[in-house]
């Protein structure tokens, strides 16, 4: 961290609330084109309302695909944030103060994205609301024991504490910022955010117990919640997803494309905002080598479900990892594992992990391959079950491809909006980091 | 108008600060409330607070999050029974998701609470005695105490090196 011996608590300040000043034409060229974009993806969805969900590529025997497969993708997208601000915390890891903000906003704004597609789903997606547990006048009651109702359980209870927990991080800073603002609306605005907030011993004190239980509090459910996301196909008795890894599997996937997603928004925000003080090549190297060991563990469980496809002597089981790796979807499949395992593979040489462009390819394609992975896992086990009479194909159609690009852009849009309204490295945490002013170490 | 004042004094460096406590600590003045832009141990640790009640609002909130989960679960489930694949109607190890779900979300939201009310964010000091460069690099020492006291905090401040010293009403 030898770089940031140069900092000095006031230039925290300065550089990260400059971030916030009024948006330059860069931005509004991102900005706008997300905004088209957001609204192509409304309309395929409208369309698809309108029409009817067999606009949607859906075909027998597959009825989870392209929406399904945005819905892992996202929550899996939403993990890093937690495991780097609260997983990290709690390991005393240094290297997550510079980009937690960003990843916890990215979780926020994930969970934001992912809710959608359950709903975008449903074939009446007006009666999502059915699926919460309230007394109401049909007399209809939800089933505890379905891994569907523990999804809502989970992600909505994910959304809350995430969000708090954001929200809870960002507080000293925006009192920060309220302090340095002169213009009237943004000052009422950031004076009420701050909740009052003075930087006092009496409120550290509570605010550092209370930030250390909201971490003891996220780990846990950060994990929880793609295992109960994972459930979903585990507990049905279909070849390729009916397996005990699938928790363990599903977890370290998650972290494994959030930290992917990590490295592709934070790079651009590094140079576009020169954060290169805050945001270290050492930074980088910490979250390279978690990339390493989630790879690692991702490219086991794709070997493992093989071997464990074959010494079942299930020939449902075999079959479908056969065709997986060889039948329709092969290039999928074969993408997957090039992108997840083949491809990260050069970050095991330091020269790689010091490398920003090279970290910046490698990440997008752990985003790619990501994707695929949870398309291959949900479409193809679909489309070939048990009985080869029911065995056909899917492929996604225009409005699930359009709808899939407008959650990118909604995603982004959040992001680019919280680039310019709240500060995206924590001010207080990287003060933490640096030398405390001291007259005696002065003298 | 009460007959307490407020003096608020502001330094540069924590060691000077905390020397600053020490002295006025000495001199029986104990009412302080110190600022400071990040949380230090080394001021913790001279203000000896006790330790933050916050910890009971997460312990409580999560067990009463985990008793309305079992509750919630397994009553509702024997109101209205739903038979599946002949499984018992009160079937605890799928409930267990629902249940610990439910205790970590009341958890979350009681440590919020606890935050919330033992910070006393809204009213833990007057705003004329906090500096905004508090929430950048200094730090401040605020001595509430009674008129008669000013004179002398205001000479410890002043030999402390005090950058700044506000006195106002509180």
């Amino acid at each position: 961290m030898s770089e940031q011996n140069t900092l000095t608590y006031a230039r925290v300040n300065d550089d990260i609330i400059r971030m916030l000043d009024k948006p330059t034409f860069k931005w509004w060229a991102l900005f706008l084109p997300t905004l088209l974009f957001v609204g192509f993806g409304l309309f395929c969805f409208i369309y698809q309302v309108h029409t009817g969900l067999g606009v949607a590529g859906y075909r027998h025997p597959v009825f989870w695909g392209v929406y399904i497969t945005d819905f892992v993708f996202w929550v899996g997208i939403a993990h890093s944030g937690t495991l780097i601000s609260a997983i990290l915390f709690l390991f005393r890891a240094n290297f997550r103060m510079s980009i937690y903000r960003i990843a916890e906003g990215m979780t926020v704004f994930a969970v934001l994205t992912a809710g959608l597609f359950p709903i975008i789903h449903l074939g009446r997606p007006w009666n999502f609301y059915w699926l919460f547990p309230y007394p109401n006048q049909r007399e209809l009651w939800v089933n505890f024991k379905s891994p569907l109702l523990w999804d809502v359980f989970a992600v909505s209870t994910y959304l809350t504490v995430s969000s708090v927990f954001f929200f809870i991080g960002l507080i000293p800073d925006i009192a920060a910022v309220r302090d340095r603002v002169k213009e009237v609306p943004r000052k009422i605005i950031y004076s009420v955010l701050s909740l009052g907030w003075k930087g006092s011993n009496w409120e550290w004190l509570h605010y550092s117990r209370a930030y250390l239980f909201f971490a003891a509090f996220a780990t846990p459910l950060v994990l929880s919640v793609h295992s109960v996301v994972s459930w979903d196909f585990a507990m049905s008795n279909l070849p390729g997803w009916h397996t005990t890894i699938f928790a363990p599997y599903f977890v370290a996937g998650a972290i494994f494309s959030g930290l992917g997603m990590v490295i592709t928004l934070t790079v651009p925000i590094r140079k576009i905002f020169h954060l290169e003080e805050y945001i270290t090549l050492d930074n980088y190297d910490g979250m390279a080598k978690l990339i390493m060991l989630t790879s690692g563990i991702v490219g086991y469980a794709y070997g493992i479900e093989f071997f464990m496809a074959w010494y079942s002597g299930s020939p449902a089981e075999w079959g479908q990892f056969y065709y997986r790796a060889t039948g329709e979807y092969a290039l999928f499949y074969w993408i997957m594992v090039v992108c997840n395992v083949i491809i990260p593979l050069p970050l095991w040489f330091k020269s790689v992990r010091w490398n920003i462009k090279a970290l910046f390819i490698i990440s997008i394609f752990i985003n790619i391959g990501m994707w695929f992975e949870r398309f291959n896992i949900i479409v193809i086990s679909l489309s070939r079950g048990f009985d080869p009479a029911a065995w056909g194909i899917y492929m996604p159609s225009w409005v699930e491809i359009g709808i899939t690009i407008g959650s990118f852009a909604w995603f982004f849009m959040f992001f680019l909006i919280f680039l310019k309204t709240l500060p995206s490295v924590s001010i207080a945490e990287m003060k933490e980091i640096l030398p405390i002013p001291k007259k005696e170490a002065k003298s | 108008m009460s007959d307490k004042q407020g003096v608020l004094g502001v330094f540069s460096y924590v060691d000077v600060t905390i020397e600053t406590i020490k002295k006025l600590r000495d001199a029986g003045f104990n009412n302080l409330r110190v600022f400071s832009p990040v949380p230090n141990h080394e001021i913790e640790h001279v203000m000896d607070e006790p330790e933050s009640i916050v910890r009971f609002f997460t312990l409580g909130g999560a067990m009463l999050g985990a008793a309305c989960g079992v509750g919630f679960t397994v009553l509702t489930s024997m109101d209205w029974p739903i038979s599946v694949s002949a499984k018992p109607i009160v079937s605890l190890p799928p409930f267990m998701v629902i249940i610990f779900e439910l205790t970590i979300l009341m958890g979350a939201l009681a440590t919020l609470l606890g935050l919330l009310v033992n910070s006393r964010l809204r009213r833990n000091a007057p705003r004329t005695m906090y500096d905004p460069r508090f929430s950048e690099d200094k730090f401040g020492v605020m001595i509430t105490c009674s008129k008669d006291g000013v004179k002398d905090v205001e000479e410890i401040l002043t030999s402390q090196g005090a950058e700044d010293i506000k006195v106002d009403g509180v």
